[in-house]
């Protein structure tokens, strides 16, 4: 049967794709390498869809499995190389300046522990609650909140130089 | 004014920025902001992040999606539970009864591929609670006409009151194939059933009534001659039946 390509109706994933395609982005910033994250997330997903329950949101469920994809890959990866850590001492702020912000700014985002810049961006750009980060990344929801106040201190570290003023206040 | 503002917690800080703060704390984190400068400035400072995290990513939206992830989704699955699940059931069934071998030789590929669509499109249709359906049963007879008119067959609607289910209305989904229509029913408690009708493909033969159950979700189908039907619904495999009787005597013109 032939009918007019535009008109083809979408796949339910498939107003999730922009969404997954972004946070992809955040998490491997080389385009062709998210969207090879994102495509293996589709894969995933298609062949897990009976697990999906009815219930529940199915944007959180697909950026679950995304998750699960791209920490398969980041262990099956420090399998393969030495895992380079970073501690405060090593980090050299990036460069400032309003025409390279955005640079500096995935630069910056690019030198956080991956764990930190989940919570980042599933929080700040994905908008999802606390709740639900907890579940797509599988910890408590402590951990979310302890995650992203570590990671913008970090940003704010890398961003600003190693000068930022005390980050964390005594009580 | 001199009551002196409750001090607040660094989750309170970062609620406050993400817009998750308790409405009936925020005022109360507001006036405390004002008389420390410090955590103000955090605050200001977490605010910045999330605004600049959303001008470097949000370009990322609008920009094509690459065919190969559309592709993706829409192209037909080669490996699939559900379908293992059938070739493996119809293996077991080869040991047993002398035609299955003839039987799973040929059209299985084919219907189980439209079997496994229906499920997938019953599990995410039938859940919705907002949106179950794109054109209601009260224009039904525009929902039959327009479904009609994509898959380029003439449908039907059929009656299952008899069951306790009533039309709920329909949509126009991706089949495998081309164009495929989905007709939802529910009954009183609010239990969902779907018919789900799409092109059979080339060469595909008129089958029996086949039984697929993944998950607690049941599906029947059968191919007539060159449209693929699949019921679906969380109901036990003879009352299934028995509607699918009535279902394809009421689309068997």
């Amino acid at each position: 049967m032939s009918y007019p390509k535009q008109c083809m109706p979408n796949h339910p994933f498939e107003e999730h794709i922009p969404g997954l395609r972004r946070y992809a982005r955040a998490l491997l910033r080389d385009r062709t390498r998210a969207d090879d994250l994102v495509q293996d997330t589709l894969e995933r997903a298609l062949n897990k869809f009976s697990l999906f329950r009815r219930d529940s949101d199915l944007r959180a469920w697909l950026f679950t499995v995304m998750h699960n994809v791209h920490v398969n890959q980041i262990r099956s990866a420090s399998n393969r190389m030495v895992t380079i850590e970073y501690n405060d001492s090593e980090m050299t702020p990036a460069r400032g300046g309003d025409v390279t912000a955005l640079h500096d700014l995935a630069n910056a985002l690019e030198r956080l522990l991956p764990e930190h810049r989940e919570v980042l961006v599933l929080i700040g750009v994905e908008q999802f609650s606390y709740e639900e980060a907890a579940r797509v990344l599988d910890v408590p929801i402590g951990t979310v909140m302890s995650r992203l106040s570590r990671a913008r201190e970090r940003l704010s570290i890398l961003l600003e130089g190693g000068t930022a003023p005390q980050l964390r206040r005594v009580k | 004014m001199t009551e002196k503002p409750r001090a607040v917690s660094d989750e309170e800080l970062h609620a406050y920025v993400d817009g998750r703060l308790a409405a009936e704390r925020v005022a109360e984190l507001e006036a405390w902001l004002a008389v420390d400068a410090e955590a103000a400035e955090r605050v200001r400072a977490f605010q910045a992040q999330n605004r600049a995290l959303q001008a470097l990513l949000d370009p990322v939206l609008n920009e094509p999606v690459p065919p190969r992830l559309t592709e993706t989704v829409q192209r037909p699955r080669r490996a699939l539970p559900l379908r293992a699940a059938a070739a493996i059931a119809w293996l077991a069934l080869g040991g047993i009864a002398g035609y299955a071998l003839h039987d799973w030789r040929t059209p299985p590929v084919v219907t189980a591929q439209f079997a496994e669509r229906a499920a997938v499109a019953h599990v995410v249709y039938a859940a919705e609670v907002q949106h179950p359906v794109e054109v209601t049963a009260e224009q039904e007879s525009h929902l039959v006409q327009w479904l009609s008119k994509r898959l380029g067959k003439e449908l039907r609607t059929p009656d299952f009151t008899p069951f306790g289910y009533q039309l709920v209305g329909g949509r126009l989904l991706p089949g495998d194939k081309g164009p495929a229509a989905q007709f939802m029913y529910q009954d009183s408690h609010g239990a969902r059933l779907t018919l789900y009708v799409s092109a059979a493909g080339e060469g595909a033969q008129s089958s029996a009534f086949r039984y697929e159950e993944e998950a607690g979700t049941r599906v029947l189908y059968w191919v007539d001659r060159d449209l693929g039907f699949a019921l679906v619904g969380e109901l036990d495999r003879t009352r299934l039946m028995d509607v699918a009787h009535v279902a394809y005597q009421a689309l068997n013109f």
